[in-house]
């Protein structure tokens, strides 16, 4: 095999881009496409499927392998590509209505199976390709086109709701910052196993500035929880907020309220996930402080390495399979 | 234990022994009651015995309906012949009624004199309240044209399983082996089949081992000892083609196919499904087999069973996904993905009884126009059906081969009673099997450089380039494809294009595929035309016809989409069509609508096959008119 020696544009397509100007989209693609250049898979062994959406126009654009599927059925799709081939390094690209309505069963079927997929949920809050519905994860009483009167759907929180269905990697970042984003997508290839990313996009032309409090120059410093590995949660631009988990409830408190030996310090590889669930709980809206970062990261059996290994333990024990002895195999007489 | 049974003797018998050239049997009692099993075995035995046979099990859709209700009766019927028979048969001569409700839902069906076996303890006052009788009709004299054998079952069954170490519930579990045994003695069937087959089933539980073939030779015992009945009788091997045969069930031997197809294709088989009555048990077949390679994959929907399947097609799998009406249904806008990306997969479809969750345990040859027409859009593919159940083998091979050849989704039918009823299968020799395989492609197909959607010339197939193959990195989707490049095309005339040539792709096809031939009179008027189950009943009730002089012609469509390219010429070589059908007429519009003849339906949609005598009836009602 060839050293793998990439730049970012050998994996930009021929294709022109085609979001609205100023979309979060393509600093997440400009993110993605670094990342792959130095990701050290060869460039046939990669794949992109996608669903239906604005963020699923993301395989066109990627030269790699790819599918822009039907709407809310890449985990599905990517599923049989995965378990077809583990050896690939497979990706799905999705949005907030693709993968949390349309495609949720899906979505927590794959999580559930631990399929070897790298899930990337651009969320942007809404409905973009339709021109502005208001989606799963739109706040209680946002006023869209299809809810003149405000929205009375109470949304999903993706984290809680990738956790709840016992996801082995949940992980947030934002469109803007490509260093974490890198750093989570790299991350979220080295772990076997199904990875959620959670990406806060902001859609400028249905929704803008949704994310305000986490990009904005003035909110940001206060609203972003980092969480980082063996390190207290402590933040604020004079970490003078923490994080406490009290009888499963996350907390923030000030920092100097509380004795140090109380801040929760952050461990993504705990097996339990109610330490990662309270996390997830601290905002049920990107509107005020909200955890960036790695939630959860366990390894437990990946469902396509299952797959492959009981055909060889079986072929093992029993031999590859003759066909003449199996269509033999419920008795046969003869006639002359 | 096995020995005593195994061994006594097939022909022993106080009284007369009558040779008959068919039987049809039916076993009936509660779902409970193991009566699939009763008639599986005895059909195993005599397939064993190398009679022809043909089998149509029947049961409620509930696991466990009611006991003792009409509703939940559950039926096997078997005809056994020593000449070539391709049905079950209409009317039974023996019905064995496990309980009261088993007697009165069935007896209308058994032919006037026929012989009804009984378990007497079964016919209380409350399975006959509970199955409609006011009086007993073993004591009424309403059976009296019959020939009745009534044992006790119960009592006797315990009997006999009483030193086996069964207790509880398990002890009349065996009552059915015990029926078994007496059918046996009344048939002169061998017990050696049934007698291996338990030891293997039951080789870990040697308690439930002893009682079943302790029951069985009770069985045998009480006919044999109490002169059950005067004359018993014998079916003599039939005189089929030279071959080593196996008693299969459309559903095995479409399992059997899906593996077969792999083989003859080269390719690791992938197989993503949904359960679903009445297809699951193809599920169940390939999750035995994995040592041949094959993937199953048990989606937690539909619409994620056939996903996978795109998505394992797309990686070079020889992709498969099952289902039945419903199911068909929900992944309809999948199949459209698979269309527009041009990806060789296969959709088996197990039809039954519709529309909706519909009868889900019944045949119907309901998903016709719905294979054929069921997209949005213009999305002509390919449709084959499945004549009978061993030709359900043959069929998944064949749907392989177009799938692959033309880079297209294919639909394959089967139905109800081709998935779960059985007839001998001549064995093929595997390695004759066709070659069907498609090659990746592994390098630049033009050039230097991979068109995605280049055709080949002569099949309009596209290449087919899988993940991993370095260089041929590329993106397929839903969206139009722009004709040879693949990319996005929003443009008019492409659209036009392109659905022009998916759509000559597939009417292409047609002469690709065997001719349609004609079987029986060539100077007749008249023209039986069929597809799918009712091959046996059609092929049948022309075979009576023809014997009394009577000229009939008829044919068989394997391929329903596109129709072999000699059919409209067939067709108008005779003066009239008659198209038999489980369902109001589907076949019939599509004749109607490509060849403008006035062909004329025969249809059912009962829940049942259609009787041979009901086909002959309607054949000569249609020549005389
Ligand atoms: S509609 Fe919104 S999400 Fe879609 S491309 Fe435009 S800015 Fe981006």
């Amino acid at each position: 095999m060839t050293t793998l020696n990439y730049k970012r544009a050998d994996f930009q397509s021929d294709q022109e881009v085609k979001w609205c100007p100023g979309c979060g989209d393509y600093t997440i693609l400009a993110s993605v496409q670094s990342y792959m250049a130095e990701m050290g898979v060869a460039r046939e062994d990669v794949v992109f499927i996608s669903g239906i959406g604005c963020s699923s126009r993301f395989p066109y654009y990627m030269n790699t392998y790819g599918m822009h599927s039907i709407h809310g059925r890449a985990p599905a799709i990517a599923s049989g590509v995965i378990t077809a081939n583990p050896d690939l390094s497979v990706w799905v690209v999705t949005g907030d209505g693709d993968a949390l309505s349309i495609g949720g069963n899906h979505l927590i079927h794959a999580l559930r199976r631990n399929v070897n997929l790298k899930i990337l949920l651009f969320n942007n809050q809404i409905y973009g390709l339709t021109k502005g519905q208001y989606s799963p994860t739109s706040e209680v009483g946002k006023t869209t086109k299809s809810t003149p009167l405000g929205s009375i759907d109470f949304p999903f929180n993706p984290v809680s709701l990738a956790l709840g269905a016992d996801a082995s990697f949940v992980a947030r970042t934002l469109d803007m910052d490509r260093k974490h984003t890198i750093e989570i997508l790299k991350r979220a290839h080295e772990h076997e196993g199904t990875a959620l990313i959670e990406i806060y996009q902001n859609c400028n032309v249905f929704n803008d500035k949704a994310f305000n409090a986490l990009t904005g120059k003035e909110e940001r410093d206060f609203n972003q929880i980092r969480m980082e590995d063996g390190e207290p949660i402590i933040f604020g631009p004079d970490r003078e907020k923490a994080v406490v988990i009290e009888n499963g409830v996350a907390r923030i408190v000030d920092t100097n309220s509380v004795d140090p030996s109380q801040i929760h310090v952050h461990d993504s590889h705990q097996v339990n996930p109610s330490m990662a669930f309270a996390l997830s709980r601290l905002s049920s809206h990107p509107d005020g402080p909200t955890p960036l970062g790695i939630f959860r990261d366990i390894n437990r059996p990946v469902y396509d390495r299952e797959v492959s290994r009981q055909i060889e333990a079986v072929t093992e024990k029993r031999g590859p399979g003759d066909l003449q002895k199996l269509i033999a195999s419920q008795g046969t007489w003869t006639v002359e | 234990m096995s020995e005593t049974t195994a061994t006594l003797p097939v022909n022993e018998s106080p009284s007369e022994q009558q040779e008959l050239d068919k039987v049809i049997i039916r076993f009936a009692g509660d779902s409970g009651d193991g009566m699939q099993l009763a008639g599986t075995r005895f059909t195993d035995a005599s397939a064993a015995f190398g009679n022809d046979l043909a089998t149509f099990p029947s049961f409620p859709a509930e696991i466990r309906a009611p006991a003792g209700t009409l509703a939940g009766v559950s039926t096997f019927q078997v005809q056994i012949a020593d000449f070539d028979i391709l049905t079950p048969g209409d009317e039974p001569d023996v019905l064995v009624a496990m309980n009261p409700a088993g007697l009165k839902s069935n007896l209308k069906d058994v032919r006037p004199n026929g012989t009804i076996v009984v378990n007497s303890e079964a016919f209380i006052e409350r399975n006959l309240h509970r199955a409609g009788y006011d009086k007993n009709p073993l004591e009424d004299g309403s059976l009296d044209s019959y020939r009745i054998i009534s044992a006790p079952m119960e009592t006797l069954t315990k009997e006999a399983v009483k030193e086996t170490g069964v207790t509880g519930r398990e002890v009349l579990r065996s009552k059915n082996f015990f029926a078994l045994g007496l059918m046996a003695w009344l048939f002169n069937r061998p017990l050696d089949p049934t007698t291996e087959w338990l030891e293997k089933k039951f080789s870990k539980r040697p308690e439930v081992l002893n009682a079943n073939l302790a029951a069985l030779k009770a069985g045998w015992n009480f006919g044999l000892t109490t002169d059950a009945a005067r004359t018993t009788y014998s079916v003599k091997p039939a005189k089929l083609e030279p071959g080593t045969y196996t008693n299969v069930t459309g559903n095995t031997a479409m399992a059997w196919g899906v593996i077969a197809a792999g083989q003859a294709a080269k390719l690791p088989v992938f197989y993503g499904t949904y359960p679903i009555t009445p297809a699951s048990d193809i599920l169940h077949e390939l999750s035995r087999h994995k040592n041949f390679g094959v993937k199953t994959f048990q989606a937690e929907d539909e619409i994620a069973g056939i996903g996978a399947t795109v998505g394992a097609a797309f990686t070079g799998h020889l992709a498969f996904t099952g289902t039945s009406g419903p199911g068909l249904a929900l992944k309809s806008e999948t199949i459209s993905l698979a269309l527009m990306t041009e990806l060789p997969l296969i959709i088996i479809d197990v039809q039954r009884g519709g529309p909706s969750t519909g009868l889900p345990t019944k045949p119907e040859q309901a998903d016709l126009l719905f294979s054929i027409f069921g997209r949005h859009g213009e999305a002509p593919m390919p449709v084959l059906a499945a004549k009978s159940p061993s030709d359900a083998f043959a069929i998944t091979i064949e749907a392989a081969r177009i799938a692959l050849k033309y880079m297209t989704p294919v639909i394959v039918l089967s139905d109800n009673s081709i998935a779960t009823g059985s007839e001998p299968w001549n064995l093929p020799d595997v390695s004759k099997l066709p070659d069907i395989s498609k090659p990746f492609l592994t390098g630049p197909n033009a050039g230097d450089e991979y068109l995605p959607y280049l055709r080949d010339p002569q099949t309009f197939a596209r290449d087919w380039a899988v993940p991993g193959t370095p260089g041929l990195e590329h993106r397929i989707g839903g969206l139009e494809k722009q004709e040879v490049t693949g990319n996005v095309s929003y443009d008019p005339n492409n659209h036009q294009l392109m659905i022009d040539t998916r759509a000559w792709k597939i009417a292409n096809i047609a002469n690709d595929i065997d001719p349609v031939e004609t079987d029986g009179d060539p100077d007749a008027k008249l023209l039986v035309l069929g597809w799918g189950s009712t091959y046996g009943v059609i092929q049948g009730a022309a075979r009576r016809l023809l014997k009394r002089g009577v000229p009939v012609a008829t044919a068989h469509l394997r391929h329903l989409n596109p129709f072999p390219a000699n059919l409209g010429e067939v067709i108008r070589s005779f003066e009239k069509v008659l198209i038999p059908e489980l369902n109001m007429g589907q076949l019939r519009h599509l004749i109607r609508a490509e060849y403008l003849v006035p062909a004329i339906g025969f249809n059912k949609v009962s829940a049942e096959p259609f009787k041979v005598s009901e086909v002959e009836k309607k054949i000569l009602e249609i020549i005389e008119s």
